[in-house]
């Protein structure tokens, strides 16, 4: 689970915060992020930070409680809905850098990011001018409704006529104004020689106004103001519904988009160190890495050494040391000791530059989408169109007058305007997309969920994907407490992936053990206590007098006290909770489960074993693993890709729909389709369940209104439809379809 | 007939004070933080006054 609200009470000052942590504390992983720091008319410094990890109440209060406790800090909002924390503050007494302090100390990982890089003012503009004029559609036609129920219940000739110019007061500048979403987007389309949905929209909307103007005129019976405003009103309510899902998606990718958005510690020629945006660069430049940040670009390290996690680039779990003259590529994380690296290559010379260059080619490769709403949109406005003009002249050759059948033609128009195409499909997504934000799933792209319900393949990467791409101790039962007790107290020192797991088993085990302070690291070898003569560490460092032994694991490290026997403890990449338990549904299901990854060979057999899946690949670069998955949906596959390595980016893109953990590298979180923050693999298989459900709800509610149309289309066209009949048509058909949308809330319960 | 003519403006003038009640939240930046409100309600720290 993610760290939610870790402390809600505060502390004045950030020395104050340091020295709580330790003296040198200055938090973890903390860049500088003063290059996104902009500057108001009041001199006051603000700072935009993503807070992916805040969702709850507890977690506001303690954000915001706390940096206003600083009393450098004018102003501090957290949006809760975008995840974006706004700190205002007086620069003269905290930097930017203690900002990010403050966070951290309260166990959140913020992101600076530069707000002109994300804000659309064109969506938010769209969609302030959407809830207007949903506010003033509904307004108009409740009240028009409500005139119209009183004709309806048989109001005398005279009466009639005037609650129909009192609707056409309310009515008509209703419609001019809120009418306009759709008229644009229909002059758009007729422009471009095209028809959407917005044009039969339009064209009923407009017709069924002169109609009603011109009767009202002549004192006539019939008016269809309420109709057309009533469906105004349904159509922006299902605009309404559709944009809120897209905007979550996007402020998904947002999120997502400001991970890339690292800075870098530059070491100026006079020895001072400056922290810049990554894009400012330059070949030949001194770059700084400190312990646990990620390596911002490839070059060679001309000062200390490291053991450096590359699991991204590669797909190996356990880090390797590097030293001096050693080259290295961005993207790895540095774990044990700082470095200083010089340049050879930016931006598009990088490795991940061409990783990032095969993803483009599988972008261009992608075979576009088309949204199944949009598909029945392509055959159901021309089918309107015919079938009004067909009527308007079958009863003029009858002998009715102009008026009169197009007053009919009108009729049809609006009997089949398209509510259950308009509010029913974007109904069921954002219900899906709710269930998935439950279920701690980011849904990046509307699209992403109708294709989902017809992948017949699934590909998992290993590493990090079908395992949680950290080391695990295996052999516990042979290490003794006492032992473990040792071993912990010096692996708590160290970032090493293989320290830490040995603290997590001693946390298991419910051990008490206080750090040991005499600990040196002797980085890529282990661990020392000098005092007490104790080691921790690899084998040719911590017990090289036992090299005979067979290595059969992944990895080890030996603990050695004064004279006694070493002591080994191994370690495995372990498998995600329920990884057996979903390759096994899936399979159950019908579909074929695949391993793709690019490590040693009898890991990845090893791991297919245990999960009995018989097409699994090994030692693949990111180009085999994008040449698979476009062969095989060369050859009609649809295939579901999850994985979370740089290495996977290429074939997440190409793949029919694609999936990453929430600790995935930033490159495939960028190219996957949906993120998953939880531990747990079932997501895969959960997310499948509910794209399933939901085009099943859609292709329901299409049939719906098709036989709606059935039923109703041959009544208009007799002329028959009055507007009483054409109102509670209407209203009773998008309530059943929408309705319907809802049942997938009722599934949620029993996904498994 | 005549209680209409009365009637009617009260029950529009009723409608145009909640329509421009919506648009005053609108306005006033209500909707730009939904799962915002909704957790903010539940701290009592925001009782006496809503947060600036």
């Amino acid at each position: 689970m993610l760290s939610c609200c870790p402390v809600d009470y505060a502390l004045n000052d950030i020395t104050e915060m340091r020295q709580s942590k330790g003296l040198d504390w200055t938090g973890d992983l903390v860049a500088d992020p003063s290059p996104w720091v902009t500057y108001d008319q009041e001199g006051m410094a603000q700072l935009d930070i993503l807070v992916p990890e805040a969702y709850c109440a507890a977690c506001i209060g303690a954000i915001e409680g706390n940096f206003k406790k600083l009393e450098s800090v004018k102003y501090a909002r957290l949006n809760l809905t975008r995840k974006r924390l706004t700190v205002r503050w007086d620069e003269s007494l905290n930097s930017a850098k203690d900002m990010m302090v403050v966070l951290e100390w309260l166990g959140y990982h913020g992101q600076p990011f530069n707000r002109d890089q994300f804000d659309n003012l064109k969506t938010d503009s769209y969609q302030k001018k959407l809830l207007t004029s949903l506010g003033v559609a509904g307004f108009a036609a409740s009240n028009v409704m409500l005139l119209s129920v009183s004709v309806w219940a048989g109001a005398d000739d005279s009466t009639r006529n005037f609650f129909h110019w009192i609707s056409a007061l309310i009515a008509i500048p209703a419609l001019a104004y809120c009418g306009q979403i759709f008229f644009k987007s229909a002059y758009n389309a007729l422009r471009h020689g095209q028809l959407n949905m917005d044009v039969p929209i339009s064209l009923a909307v407009i017709l069924a106004t002169y109609i009603s103007i011109s009767e009202t005129i002549a004192g006539g019976a019939h008016a269809y103001f309420d109709a057309s405003i009533t469906l105004v009103f349904f159509l922006l309510a299902g605009r309404y519904l559709d944009l809120s899902m897209r905007q979550r998606a996007r402020s998904a990718a947002e999120q997502l988009m400001s991970m890339s958005a690292i800075a870098a510690t530059i070491i100026l020629p006079n020895g001072e160190r400056k922290s810049i945006k990554l894009v400012d660069i330059k070949l030949g430049d001194k770059i700084f890495v400190a312990i646990g940040e990620k390596i911002p670009v490839d070059g060679l390290i001309i000062d200390g050494k490291s053991d450096v996690d590359n699991a991204f680039l590669t797909g190996e779990s356990i880090p390797d040391l590097f030293d001096i003259g050693d080259q290295i590529h961005a993207g790895g994380i540095n774990l044990t000791g700082s470095l200083t690296i010089k340049v050879s290559a930016t931006g598009e010379d990088t490795l991940l530059a061409d990783i990032i260059r095969l993803m483009e080619e599988a972008e261009r490769t992608d075979a576009k989408y088309i949204r199944l709403a949009d598909r029945v949109a392509k055959l159901y406005a021309p089918a309107v169109h015919i079938l009004a003009a067909i009527t308007l002249l079958g009863w003029m050759i009858v002998g009715k007058d102009f008026n009169e059948s197009l007053f009919i033609a009108t009729s049809v128009l609006i009997i089949t305007c398209p509510c259950a195409l308009g509010l029913a499909v974007p109904a069921v997504q954002v219900v899906a997309s709710g269930i998935l934000l439950r279920l701690g799933i980011l849904l990046k792209d509307g699209i992403a969920l109708e294709k989902l319900a017809d992948i017949d393949m699934v590909v998992f990467d290993k590493t990090g994907t079908l395992t949680l791409g950290q080391p695990k101790l295996i052999n516990a039962d042979e290490i003794s407490d006492e032992a473990m007790r040792v071993a912990a107290s010096l692996a708590v020192n160290s970032k090493h992936p293989l320290s830490q797991a040995i603290v997590k088993a001693a946390e298991g085990r419910g051990l008490k053990y206080s750090a040991n302070g005499n600990v040196t690291e002797e980085i890529g070898q282990g661990l020392y206590d000098e005092k007490s003569q104790i080691k921790l560490g690899k084998r040719n460092y911590a017990a090289p007098e036992s090299m005979s032994i067979k290595n059969d694991v992944q990895a080890e490290f030996y603990l050695s006290i004064q004279a006694q026997t070493p002591i080994r403890f191994a370690f495995e990449d372990g498998l995600r909770p329920d990884a057996k338990v979903t390759v096994e549904k899936f399979k159950k299901s019908g579909l074929e489960v695949v391993i793709l990854s690019g490590d040693r060979e009898a890991a990845v057999k090893n791991v297919a074993d245990i999960l009995q899946i018989k097409t699994h690949k090994s030692g693949l670069s990111p180009q085999d693993k994008l040449a698979f998955v476009q062969t095989k949906q060369a050859a009609g596959k649809k295939i579901f890709v999850i994985g979370d390595g740089s290495n996977d980016a290429p074939a997440l893109i190409a793949a029919h729909v694609s999936m990453s953990p929430g600790s995935a590298s930033d490159v495939s979180q960028l190219s996957a389709d949906l993120i998953f923050q939880s531990q747990s693999l079932s997501a895969a298989y959960k997310v499948w369940q509910v794209a399933k459900f939901s085009r099943g709800l859609i292709k329901q509610n299409i049939g719906l209104a098709i036989a709606y149309n059935i039923i109703a289309v041959p009544i208009a066209i007799m002329g028959l439809a009055t507007p009483f009949v054409a109102a509670i048509a209407m209203s009773t058909s998008s309530m059943i379809v929408t309705l319907n949308a809802l049942r997938l809330r009722l599934k949620e319960g029993g996904l498994s | 007939m005549s209680g209409l003519l009365f009637l009617i403006p009260i029950a529009l003038f009723l409608g145009l004070i909640g329509l421009a009640g919506f648009l005053w939240t609108l306005r006033n930046g209500q909707y730009d933080d939904i799962d915002g409100a909704s957790e903010r309600i539940l701290d009592d720290r925001y009782d006496d006054k809503p947060q600036d």
